[in-house]
């Protein structure tokens, strides 16, 4: 681990509701050791406007482990910022350079209205998850979990795509504000288990027509999400989603 | 005083659920319909709890402060969850998993529940799997499972290292479900403020909307409180950013007596603070401890070296490694409980042998090296992998090629609101859930059980329990939210979010939030002694009384006002803080997570006093500047032989 510590300069989209036509704001951070991470920077700049009686810098962030899917911001124009595989909790400092100037801006999606600053409003995903996002299963009503074997490679492929953690950076990166990855990657996950199979095509059919009424775009298969996913979910999911939608609508 | 009849229903041990089920109230599916409960709360125990009891027909609305139910903090478990399976024909049972919880929470926890937990812990994975869970498998096709510390048998079970990530989105798909059926009403982005109180019973919930600021009220039959532990008193702790123990502590103030508070387990592996800046701590897993190897040099000048950056870990030949825990405790080895582990840890560290360049010097290594040598990369790849990468986003070093650096950090807490069999508090009609309650973990808590005991409580015990209290409320009629009740509560929570407001300090509720965490830290920590926990609870006091005359808060209260949120937290915080401190000062004995320096025995280990303390501790609210009654609910031990805890020997 190197700690050194370098000055950096923001431009940060700040916004103060909804009808708010947005600008952004200029700061500079001096003496930031690359250890910290690009949240505990941010942590610094809020304690330095609260101590200039300046509102601080309102944006999502819970775990800060990676994996709950809330910190959400687009840095230098990358979802989650300059670092493969990483949710903005995740990215250090280490990353940037002495006298870097880093551009933060809200997920831009027709289906994410920003509330505050950096903060989006992603209750559209779990709309898309109540249409259709579950086996349908009551409590007290499952067969002994070892009665139905898997094959390994058909539970590691489901997990790959169980992975999602849900944070929208694939409709923040598409130029379509599409969802198809995270559809893709629910509808594939379930899919590919006996468990979740008997309902797979419904499934498809109910999570993409939500999707569509949501106000997402459509997939031009670009491969964009896939390259800004957090967890890597694979672009190879949308495809198996395409095919539970082709093969329920036939069957219609 | 408060009675703490904790009823234990009649019969053996392995008789006491099944009697119970038998024996309990129920309530028709048509009176279902009139009944209305409030799950504050979407982690494992909450979001399980909601939709298992939407789907036996009563009307549930759910709260949670996140902005989806689907991040509550259950979602960073790593490890895994137990179950007593026996799919490893491994000798294990009921018994032995209900044995080595309540052996790992040193005696501390009570008997009964500890074995209805052990019970259900196989009907947990049945219906995780039914709901798509992807957890590991073996070539066969059938379930994997490892080994977590403080236990002979391998029986846990896990996706990757992202079991609670797994788990929790099978209980939010399942919540999901009964959304979209209209059985449950969500609440996102909401905070609880208060728990409504009528004719002295737990009515409702005053809530306040994280984007409005609006202040409103719910009525519910029944409330039940899942929201996590309250860790983050510490400020430093592995819990997400917004995990709070306010709601809780709201409930403590209207009649639910809190148990244990003292009970704080602290995890050994987590990776060591790196600067005064740091908002939180990263746990690395402690499966991690099935193939890694815990070791300091056993040079002092080693250590210095290593610190310094003149020396590499691979530098130190093995002879001049010291693995203190194989050597401590040969039976278990590096898969002691975590108490045990993290003691060891501050044992070396305090000793001058720490290996971290960080202000305290604080640090151990955890290795791979030998089991890449014994099992090759590429399994420990498949193991461990996506912690691997996390470790090194963090540290920017790479755990395939150099040991992981770790230290102890607060991880859980196995205090919280007592509850009684059927998991009701004090305040009748208030039931507690998972983390928030004090029930099954005693002073500590073994890996992989948090899982277990969430899901435990929400997907089988609480929707029983629940009924034998409802039976006879289902004529009961709604009581509306312009009632008088409902309203005096909806002031009084107007009223403290103005007190806050009208601070108007200078400075800033993170810092009095690290002031709080290193109070904390320093004298209610790994290692208390009854001067520390006395200038503790002074300290605290002064801290609190500033915060209240020069917290700053900016902004409004009818908008998103991230401040005011965590000023409302840390409010609490810092009377919760002062609670822990008091019950860390009355155990004059220590037992799992709680250590007093002044009882250990020569060896330094924890120095139980059964004679004095074999009891549960449980604090009554009697008034802000009055001193809290203790409780005692004693524990007896009808079929289980208290022993003095060992893993030096495989006993």
């Amino acid at each position: 681990m190197s700690d050194k510590n370098i000055n950096i300069k923001l431009k940060v989209w700040r916004q103060n509701g909804p009808n708010d036509a947005g600008r952004f704001d200029n700061y500079e951070m001096n003496e930031i050791p690359t250890a910290a991470s690009f949240l505990e920077m941010m942590d610094m700049l809020n304690e330095k406007l609260l101590g200039e009686g300046k509102e601080p810098i309102s944006f999502d962030h819970d775990c800060r482990e990676g994996i709950c899917g809330a910190c959400s911001m687009f840095i230098n124009g990358r979802a989650h910022g300059p670092d493969n595989a990483v949710t903005t909790c995740q990215l250090h400092m280490r990353k940037f350079k002495d006298g870097d100037t880093i551009t933060i801006e809200p997920w831009r999606a027709k289906a994410f209205p920003v509330i505050k600053d950096l903060m989006v409003d992603r209750y559209s995903l779990d709309l898309i998850q109540q249409a259709g996002g579950y086996v349908s299963v009551n409590t007290g009503s499952a067969p002994d979990a070892n009665s139905m074997p898997i094959h390994k490679d058909i539970a590691e492929e489901a997990f790959d795509a169980a992975a999602c953690i849900g944070c929208g950076a694939c409709v923040a990166t598409c130029k379509n504000g599409s969802a198809m990855l995270f559809v893709g990657a629910k509808v594939s996950h379930l899919a590919l288990l006996p468990q979740g199979k008997i309902e797979a095509k419904e499934r498809a059919q109910k999570m993409l027509a939500k999707m569509d009424e949501l106000g997402f775009g459509s997939c031009s298969n670009t491969g964009a999400c896939e390259v800004e996913c957090p967890k890597e979910v694979s672009i190879s999911f949308i495809a198996r989603l395409n095919r539970e939608y082709l093969v329920a609508n036939l069957k219609d | 005083m408060i009675n703490l009849d904790a009823k234990i229903p009649q019969g053996k041990l392995a008789e006491k659920w099944t009697n119970y089920k038998e024996n309990q109230k129920l309530v028709s599916p048509n009176n279902k319909r009139k009944l209305d409960i409030i799950v504050i709360g979407t982690g494992l125990a909450g979001a399980s709890a909601a939709a298992s009891l939407a789907e036996m027909g009563f009307n549930v609305k759910v709260f949670c402060y996140q902005d989806s139910p689907r991040r509550a903090h259950s979602i960073a478990a790593q490890g895994g969850i137990n179950a007593a399976k026996n799919y490893q024909n491994d000798g294990d049972s009921t018994y032995r998993l209900y044995y080595d919880t309540i052996k790992g929470g040193d005696y501390r926890s009570r008997e009964s529940n500890v074995f209805r937990l052990a019970e259900v812990s196989a009907n947990i994975i049945d219906q995780s799997v039914a709901q798509g869970v992807p957890f590991g498998r073996e070539y066969g096709g059938t379930l994997a499972n490892r080994s977590f510390g403080g236990v002979l048998v391998s029986r846990t079970f896990y996706a990757r290292g992202a079991t609670g990530q797994q788990l929790l989105l099978g209980a939010y798909s399942g919540l999901n479900r009964q959304i979209a059926l209209g059985k449950v009403e969500s609440f996102p982005r909401t905070e609880m403020m208060d728990v409504v109180v009528i004719d002295g019973r737990a009515r409702g919930v005053v809530v306040r909307n994280l984007i409005t600021g609006k202040v409103s009220s719910h009525f519910g039959h029944a409330v039940a409180i899942g929201s996590g532990g309250y860790g983050n008193v510490f400020f430093l702790s592995t819990n997400a950013m917004g995990s709070n123990g306010s709601a809780i502590w709201k409930a403590y103030k209207k009649g639910a007596a809190f148990a244990n508070p003292a009970f704080v387990q602290i995890h050994p592996t987590a990776i060591p603070q790196h600067g005064d800046y740091q908002s939180k701590l990263t746990l690395m897993s402690e499966s991690l401890r099935n193939d890694g190897r815990i070791w300091v040099p056993n040079k002092l000048e080693d250590a210095e070296a290593i610190r310094l950056g003149q020396k590499k870990p691979a530098d130190i030949a093995d002879d001049d490694r010291d693995f203190y825990l194989e050597r401590r405790y040969p039976a278990f080895g590096n898969l002691v409980p975590r108490d045990v582990a993290a003691r060891a840890a501050k044992e070396r560290c305090d000793k001058g042998y720490g290996i971290e360049n960080n202000a305290t010097k604080e640090g151990v290594f955890l290795d791979f090296k030998y089991a890449i040598d014994r099992l090759g990369q590429k399994t420990i790849e498949e193991r461990y992998g996506n912690l691997f990468q996390m470790y090194e986003k963090i540290t920017g070093d790479n755990p395939y090629e150099t040991p992981m650096k770790i230290y102890p950090a607060v991880h859980y807490t196995m205090g919280g609101l007592w509850v009684d069999y059927e998991l009701q508090s004090t305040l009748p009609g208030l039931f507690i859930i998972g983390e928030a309650n004090f029930s099954d973990h005693g002073a500590n808590r073994l890996g992989a059980s948090a899982l277990m005991q969430g899901l435990a409580d929400g997907y089988f015990v609480l929707p029983y329990t629940i009924q034998n209290y409802l039976a006879d409320q289902f004529d009961v009629k709604r009581i509306s939210t312009d009632s008088d009740e409902f309203k005096a509560a909806e002031n009084s929570v107007k009223a403290h979010i103005n007190r806050l407001m009208n601070v108007k300090g200078k400075k800033s509720v993170d810092s009095f939030h690290r002031d709080l965490g290193k109070i904390m830290w320093d004298k209610v920590g790994m290692a208390r002694t009854a001067t520390k926990l006395k200038e503790a609870i002074e300290e605290i006091k002064i801290l609190k009384k500033e915060f209240w005359e020069n917290v700053e808060i900016p902004g409004d209260t009818n908008t998103i006002n991230v401040e005011l949120e965590k000023a409302n937290r840390v409010a609490d915080f810092l009377e919760l803080g002062e609670l822990m401190a008091r019950d860390a000062l009355n155990r004059e004995e220590s037992c799992g997570g709680h250590y007093r320096e002044e009882y250990q025995t020569p060896e330094g280990e924890a120095l139980r006093r059964d004679d004095e303390f074999m009891y549960v501790a449980a604090w009554e609210y009697t008034g802000d500047e009055k001193e809290p009654i203790l409780n005692k609910e004693k524990l007896v031990f009808e079929e289980t032989e208290v022993k003095v805890r060992n893993y030096k020997t495989a006993k």
